[in-house]
C-alpha cells in the first residue's frame, strides 16, 4: 500500500507539472483556464494522496479549499473573458 | 479486502489523472483540451478521494472526502460550460481544418446579425 501511493504520488505530480506546461505557454487565454481548472484538481488530489501516505489527517481541510478555490477562479476568469467584467 | 478496494482505486484515479495531462499537453484547440481534461480529471479525483474515504473508513476524513468529491462533481461540469462558451464566443482560434460538423457557428452569428442590427423578435 506504501508502494503503490509512493507511485500514485509521483505520477499525479508529474500530471500537474504537464499541466504547468500548458499555463505557462498556452496560446490562449482560455487554454490557460482549462489547464488551470486541471492543475486546481491534481493538486487537491495530491494533497488527499498526501493525507492517505503520511497520515497527515489536518490537510484535509485543504482539499475542500482548494476544490472550492479552482471552481470559483474559474468561473471569475471564464466570466471576465466573456463580458469583460466579472461582478454583473 | 478494504485496503485492496483502495489500491485498485488509487491505480485507476491515477491512470486517469495521468491520461488527462497528457491530452492537455497533445491536443490541438482548446475544446479538444478541455474534452480531455474535465471528464478524466473529475474521474481520477473523485476516485482518489473514495479511495481515502474508504481507507479512513467512518471518520471525519471520510465525510471531508466524500464532501470533496460531491463539491466537485457539482461544479466541474459547470466551470467547463463556462469556459467552453467563453472560448466559443471569444472567437478562440480552433482547429477548423479537423473539425467535422460546428452546428453553433450559424446560431451565433444569427444572434450577432440580429443584435447589430437592433432587430428583436
Amino acid at each position: 500500500m506504501s508502494l503503490l501511493l509512493h507511485g500514485a504520488l509521483l505520477v499525479v505530480a508529474c500530471s500537474t507539472v504537464l499541466c504547468l506546461y500548458r499555463i505557462v505557454m498556452g496560446p490562449s487565454v482560455p487554454d490557460r483556464i482549462v489547464a488551470f481548472d486541471a492543475f486546481s484538481t491534481n493538486l487537491a488530489a495530491v494533497v488527499v494522496l498526501l493525507v492517505m501516505r503520511d497520515g497527515l489527517v489536518e490537510l484535509i481541510d485543504v482539499v475542500l479549499v482548494l476544490t472550492i478555490l479552482g471552481f470559483v477562479g474559474t468561473m471569475a476568469i471564464a466570466k471576465y473573458i466573456k463580458k469583460g467584467d466579472i461582478v454583473d | 479486502m478494504t485496503d485492496l478496494l483502495a489500491g485498485l482505486l488509487i491505480v485507476i484515479g491515477t491512470f486517469f489523472l495521468a491520461v488527462g495531462s497528457i491530452g492537455l499537453i497533445r491536443f490541438p484547440d482548446v475544446l479538444c483540451r478541455m474534452q480531455a481534461t474535465t471528464k478524466t480529471t473529475t474521474l481520477g479525483a473523485c476516485t482518489i478521494f473514495l479511495a481515502a474515504a474508504l481507507k479512513f473508513g467512518y471518520s471525519p476524513i471520510a465525510l471531508k472526502s466524500i464532501l470533496a468529491l460531491w463539491f466537485l462533481l457539482l461544479t466541474a461540469p459547470a466551470g467547463a460550460h463556462m469556459i467552453a462558451r467563453a472560448a466559443y464566443r471569444g472567437r478562440v482560434p480552433l482547429a477548423t481544418h479537423r473539425m467535422v460538423a460546428d452546428d453553433l457557428k450559424e446560431v451565433v452569428e444569427r444572434s450577432a446579425y440580429l443584435s447589430e442590427h437592433n432587430i428583436d423578435l
